[in-house]
């Protein structure tokens, strides 16, 4: 197959080529910039195969996306950062419909002051909007997710969010292996997902309703979504067979006899994994997907390992309360029979990890009973 | 026009919806939808129509219906006729309707985007100059003078009502117009000359308010007729935003602005320096108007 040296943005801009998308609607915002340039090059060459739309704002991108994805058209935007802020009431309108909307969110900062670097308060302020959250670690990652995310928000009628790290992937070059229009073709058709606006036919659509409907709505997206899980392992089937690689909802690398693992996402998952022949006895879990969040395969997992200690890495921080994987981790692991310790190491600002961050937060432990929350910059 | 004239069958509009009595909104649709055909799709965002409409799985109006937030409009509007056409339904005709509040105010960006890219659809604003289905706060619709929820009795509505007009003008869409109820074949010729252009298109109706207003409900077009004849409202159209033409003629000598606002309850304790400084603006933007219809003669 066709490997090309790309940054984890252009991989993005043709994984959306490839698949084959009625419209796009595009809105520039760094580090996220490169996805819409090299969709609009694209569409300059006449290769797109469908529409490029530039509009005047992030909310109008999505709210562009949710007229055309209720009249059934496949569709697609990203952003980053402030651009998902500013999107945050269109986040929820969009799942609230059941549009099968396919967004792309390259974390960063958000303000005040101005920060470019990939925070992920940005996706993580909009883990409560209904949207599926499939956090990337490399290029490759990047371009085979959106082929996925595609595939699992057509079946479950759910808008899916792809994130990954700003500058680390969105503006790293590697080597991808780019399939041909006809190899993706196999993967994933034309959109069959039906229209809701049905011209020549009546339909009240998300007009207002009473609390007892609206419950009943949201329970159904619900239940809807924690099919994700399930759902993705047979679509990374059918994506094996095609492609020949694979994905899980959350990976994992854990050697024998390893009481430690260290639990983080995106590319601080690839940090660690590079880190983990250095460190002694240190196992990774890879949450590859944050919604639904996928507690029960994560408790079997610590289980199944007797794992004493996790040591989240959070490149985020839930003012208040402290790194928001961590939260989610502990809220999971609530309950369970010998649970283990969890500490959390603070990245937030989208602080870098260090190889001596790592070590000195695995050693912090020898000294106390319990780390809890550590700063990254105390432990440089 | 006689009762008996109106073709019901391509009425779009069913009885029994939620308007309240006398609402020129809803006469507004039912005139505005009688012109467009029956191949309709309406974006919906939030105002009195939202409420109108019913409540799902009822519904009042007799094609799909698309709610969406407040500010977004626009940009639903344009995703939705794209998105159609996309799917090979480009013979259906897309109309936006939005109230004051998500055209003047909250909706503005959205609407000067799409406008901007001269989307393919019919943007409907429904005027009864302020947040109506809130109960009566101030827009920048609200004209200069009158008594709001947010701008009680002493304070009254500061600074003038916008002219969305001139703005949407500015953009130089194809095609520009305002209407009242009060003039319903006035408004069935703009909507049938819309509806054969391409482009973006854009209407701007005065819609009486009865409750909000503080009038009857019987008033509705009495009041939509006056605001024509004393200029507060002058029905004309724009083409490619430099074409400016008066559609129904108004006396130049127009009737004094008192006429319209003396049966108001929001005009009722405006003072008298108050309603000569309306009436210097109405007189003002009537001459500016002037100066670009016989300009465009």
């Amino acid at each position: 197959m066709p490997f090309e040296l790309i940054s984890g943005s252009q991989a993005v801009a043709i994984a959306v080529q490839r698949v084959g998308v009625d419209l796009v609607a595009a809105y520039p915002i760094t580090p996220q910039t490169a996805i819409v340039e090299t969709l609009a090059s694209i569409d300059a060459k006449g290769e797109l195969g469908g529409e490029f739309v530039s509009v005047e704002s992030e909310y109008a991108a999505l709210a562009f996306c949710k007229g055309a994805a209720a009249a059934g058209a496949r569709v697609f935007t990203a952003t980053s950062s402030h651009g998902l802020a500013y999107m945050h009431e269109m986040i929820h309108w969009c799942s609230g419909a059941r549009l099968p909307i396919v967004m792309v969110n390259v974390n960063r900062a958000i303000g005040a002051p101005w920060c470019l670097d990939p925070d992920q308060g940005d996706s993580l302020s909009q883990r409560d909007t209904g949207w599926l959250q499939i956090y990337c670690s490399s290029a490759q990652e990047v371009f085979d997710t959106v082929l996925q995310a595609f595939a699992l928000s057509e079946e479950l009628l759910l808008p899916s969010m792809v994130i990954y790290d700003g500058f680390y992937i969105s503006h790293t070059y590697e080597a991808v292996d780019v399939p041909e229009k006809q190899i993706v073709r196999r993967f994933i058709g034309p959109p069959v997902f039906p229209a809701q606006v049905k011209p020549g036919s009546l339909g009240n659509l998300h007009g207002l309703t009473t609390s007892e409907t609206q419950l009943g709505l949201i329970r159904r997206r619900h239940e809807d979504m924690l099919r994700a899980p399930a759902l993705f392992d047979q679509i990374n089937d059918r994506f094996a067979q095609i492609f020949g690689r694979r994905y899980k909802v959350i990976d994992s690398v854990i050697p024998p006899g390893s009481k430690t693992v260290i639990l983080t996402v995106g590319a601080t998952a690839e940090t660690v994994r590079w880190c983990l022949p250095k460190l002694k006895d240190i196992g990774l879990i890879q949450l590859r997907m944050f919604r639904p969040f996928p507690a029960e395969r994560l408790g079997s997992l610590l289980k199944a390992h007797e794992v004493e200690r996790v040591v989240v890495i959070d490149r985020n921080c839930s003012v208040g309360m402290g790194g928001i994987f961590a939260q989610e981790l502990r809220a999971a692991i609530y309950g369970m029979t010998n649970p283990p310790a969890v500490d959390d190491l603070i990245l937030a600002g989208g602080v870098d990890l260090t190889v001596k961050m790592l070590e000195n937060m695995l050693d912090s432990r020898s000294a106390e009973s319990r780390v809890g929350q550590k700063w990254g910059t105390d432990l440089q | 026009m006689k009762i008996d004239e109106l073709n019901r069958e391509s009425e779009m509009i069913y009885s029994g919806h939620n308007a309240c009595p006398g609402c020129g909104a809803a006469l507004a649709v039912r005139y505005l939808t009688r012109a467009l055909g029956t191949n309709l799709a309406v974006v919906l965002t939030a105002s009195c129509w939202s409420i109108i409409a019913g409540m799902p799985p009822f519904t009042a109006l007799k094609c799909p219906v698309l709610h969406c937030p407040f500010p977004s409009a626009g940009s639903v509007g344009s995703g939705l006729k794209r998105g159609l056409n996309a799917k090979g339904l480009q013979d259906t005709t897309v109309i936006v309707l939005a109230g004051d509040g998500g055209t003047f105010d909250i909706g503005l960006q959205s609407l000067s985007g799409a406008a901007q890219r001269n989307e393919d659809y019919i943007f409907v604003c429904y005027d009864n100059e302020a947040y109506m289905n809130t109960g009566m706060q101030s827009s920048s619709a609200t004209p200069y003078g009158a008594l709001t929820n947010t701008a009680p009795y002493p304070l009254f509505k500061e600074g003038q009502k916008k002219d969305i007009m001139q703005i949407m003008a500015a953009h130089g869409i194809p095609y520009a117009a305002t209407a009242t109820v009060a003039f319903p074949e006035d408004m069935e010729e703009k909507l049938k000359k819309a509806k054969e252009i391409s482009g973006f298109r854009f209407i701007h109706i005065l819609s009486p308010c009865p409750p909000g207003w503080g009038t009857e409900s019987s008033d509705t077009i009495h009041l939509s007729r006056l605001a024509v004849a004393t200029g507060f409202f002058p029905l004309y159209e724009v083409r490619n935003g430099v074409n400016w033409k008066m559609t129904v003629p108004t006396d130049e000598k127009r009737i004094p602005l008192n006429d319209y606002l003396s049966g108001q309850r929001r005009f009722k304790k405006m003072d008298e320096p108050r309603r000569q400084i309306l009436q210097k603006e109405i007189d003002r933007d009537w001459e500016s108007l002037m100066k670009r219809v016989n300009n465009s003669k």
